[in-house]
């Protein structure tokens, strides 16, 4: 018993690094400009093929992949800030929800009729290794690497770039950002951009380890909305933290539950959460 | 009664009074499945304006009440035997009592967090009936064919599931209007531009969002009831759609939020183009897109809708359009 246990929360734990990793991008757009992003799961999901094109037509090393995807990822998310956010920022949040589920819903339309809904998953297997109780699948090791690093370069980016200090000063205040000269819309597309990189990042190592389609995205946007709960919804590294509690929670759960009732917990935990500490359980009090 | 001479009672009453007894006077099934449809949205969108549209508040999950209304109707119809009216007002009572105690819970959420724990109510929902064997699980339940017989048949079962449908949709629009024009419909206006200063004013916006949330939760279980009745079964995926609930939101943005008619007048052009769409060539697989399309223009241009856009655009049809 104890043994499973131990087993599957090495797995879950491995796991809950690429579910932060698709949480922080939420984290941050949220964080710096109140914006909960809907279109979240299908940046996911056009990660995921990302990886898969770009591995079947070019033999390209999923974990290189990563990089040109996130390229497309920035782009994607400054563009669609650009087209579908920038007019409603100051409305209610009616208004910034709505324009971004209108998204989800021409992505998800598009990728339907283009690609279907034919699971397709990545036939790159880098074998496994036995610790103890646990065998650990390579993959999922490479993608929590992958993690690791990518929230290295963020931190970076944040703490030591022009950039990421004007999206940190955008975050803490705006109004008195603009008075310092900083150009606030283009942080803000900058930063729609980098919550976009991030999940379709996440997707693309997701991709290595589950068959997906299209659909998939909507329930790792769901697990984002559970981990930004569980961490602190304005911060991305809380996200990590979410992440890591939420794929511990994954881990354990079916050691005492059927698996098919994990799900109806881990919502009602998110609602509870929600209500018990709406900033997250590692945020600010109200 | 100074409300019954509103023109705009009579409007928003008169034209879906209109196009439901259409296909009574036709005699026509394949009409009456069009109106079906028609109708069951209005039903939906006005009721989801109830709260949304009145205080401003976002909710992704309003289809639950369609969903859980529907099964435990069901339930009474399939396992216990009851006919279809009092399994419809079963199936708004639990709704309504669902609406009251989530009410009392969450919408001490503003903005976006109360939006955020509507679409986990909606998972918690799916995940929860998907596991309760009474309700059939994953796999649902059915009716037998013979509960049609206390109807006289199947066909009559179908047109007098369509006349409680009509009946309940002249319901929902006198509710909505009502609602609209009374004290209570203000405070929850007030609440929509500021609560704060609502509860200043003396509005007591708890008890106030918790009975608009419950207003507009009994409808929508009644007509699942009927919805589930008319296809002789349910099931999780069908019951508990995120999308339905989106599309109703459409509906409720492209008439216009906060207005008797808008959501009416919505629903019947959502359906329309749909239907339009779903039979065309270029469009059959990409009609998400379109409506995602629809969508974004009303938000980024006209978030009014069309009919909070025609009272700003030509005061006169303030008058008559409510």
């Amino acid at each position: 018993m104890l043994d499973t246990l131990l087993a599957s929360l090495t797995d879950g734990i491995l796991l809950g690094f690429v579910y932060g990793l698709a949480a922080m991008g939420l984290a941050l757009i949220w964080g710096v400009m109140n914006v909960i992003n809907l279109a979240h799961g299908p940046i996911i999901a056009l990660g995921m093929f990302g990886a898969y094109f770009l591995f079947t037509s070019f033999g390209m090393n999923p974990y290189l992949a990563l990089l040109p995807i996130a390229v497309l990822g920035l782009l994607l998310g400054m563009i669609m800030y650009v087209l579908a956010v920038h007019r409603v920022i100051n409305a209610p949040h009616l208004s910034t929800l709505l324009a971004t589920f209108a998204v989800n819903m021409i992505i998800i339309g598009l990728g339907t009729a283009a690609l279907t809904t034919t699971p397709r998953n990545i036939d790159f297997s880098l074998g496994s290794f036995v610790v103890g109780p646990a065998t650990i699948l390579w993959n999922r090791l490479a993608a929590a690497l992958a993690t690791i690093v990518i929230v290295g370069l963020l931190y970076l980016f944040l703490q030591r770039t022009r950039p990421g200090k004007h999206i940190r000063a955008v975050t803490d205040n705006r109004s008195a950002a603009e008075l310092m000269g900083i150009p606030s819309s283009r942080v803000l597309a900058l930063t729609f951009g980098l919550g976009s990189m991030l999940a379709a990042v996440a997707g693309g190592l997701i991709a290595t380890l589950f068959p997906f389609n299209i659909l998939s995205g909507g329930g790792y946007e769901l697990k984002s909305f559970l981990i930004g709960v569980l961490g602190s919804l304005g911060n991305p590294f809380g996200a990590l933290l979410g992440g890591l509690i939420l794929g511990a929670i994954e881990g354990l759960l079916p050691g005492f539950v059927p698996t098919t009732w994990v799900p109806v917990f881990e919502f009602v935990f998110f609602v509870l959460i929600l209500l018990w500490r709406p900033n997250g359980l590692l945020g600010a009090r109200r | 009664m100074t409300a019954l001479r509103h023109p705009g009672l009579w409007l928003s009453l008169g034209v879906p009074a209109l196009i439901g007894l259409w296909p009574i006077v036709t005699q026509n099934a394949a009409n009456r499945e069009v109106v079906f449809t028609i109708l069951m949205s209005m039903v939906l969108a006005s009721s989801l304006n109830i709260f949304l549209g009145y205080t401003g508040y976002v909710n992704f999950g309003s289809i639950v009440f369609f969903g859980l209304g529907g099964y435990v109707g069901f339930y009474l119809m399939s396992a216990q035997g009851v006919s279809l009216v009092p399994a419809i007002l079963g199936g708004g009572t639990a709704s309504g009592l669902l609406a009251f105690v989530l009410g009392r819970a969450i919408l001490r959420l503003r903005g976006a967090y109360f939006a955020l724990a509507t679409i986990g109510v909606n998972e918690a929902a799916r995940a929860f009936i998907n596991n309760f064997v009474p309700f059939g699980g994953p796999i649902g339940m059915s009716l037998n064919f013979a509960v049609y017989t206390q109807y006289g048949g199947a066909t009559h079962a179908l047109w007098f599931a369509y006349r409680l449908l009509l009946i309940l949709t002249l319901g929902v629009i006198l509710v909505s209007f009502f609602v609209k024009t009374s004290r209570f419909g203000l405070g929850l206006q007030a609440i929509r531009e500021n609560e704060d200063a609502a509860e200043v004013m003396g509005v007591v916006a708890p008890d106030a969002k918790t009975w608009a949330y419950v207003l507009s939760a009994i409808f929508p279980g009644m007509i699942g009831v009927l919805f589930f009745f008319k296809n002789g079964n349910v099931e999780p995926g069908d019951a508990f759609r995120l999308h339905a609930s989106i599309e109703t939101i459409v509906m409720v943005m492209l008439g216009g939020a906060g207005t008797v008619f808008g959501p009416l007048l919505g629903a019947g052009m959502y359906q329309r183009l749909r239907g339009l769409l779903l039979v065309s060539p270029v469009f059959k697989n990409v009609q998400l897109v379109v409506a995602g399309i629809l969508l974004l223009l009303i938000i980024l241009f006209v978030p009014a809708g069309v009919v909070g856009w025609l009272r700003q655009r030509f005061p006169r049809l303030r008058r008559v359009l409510e």
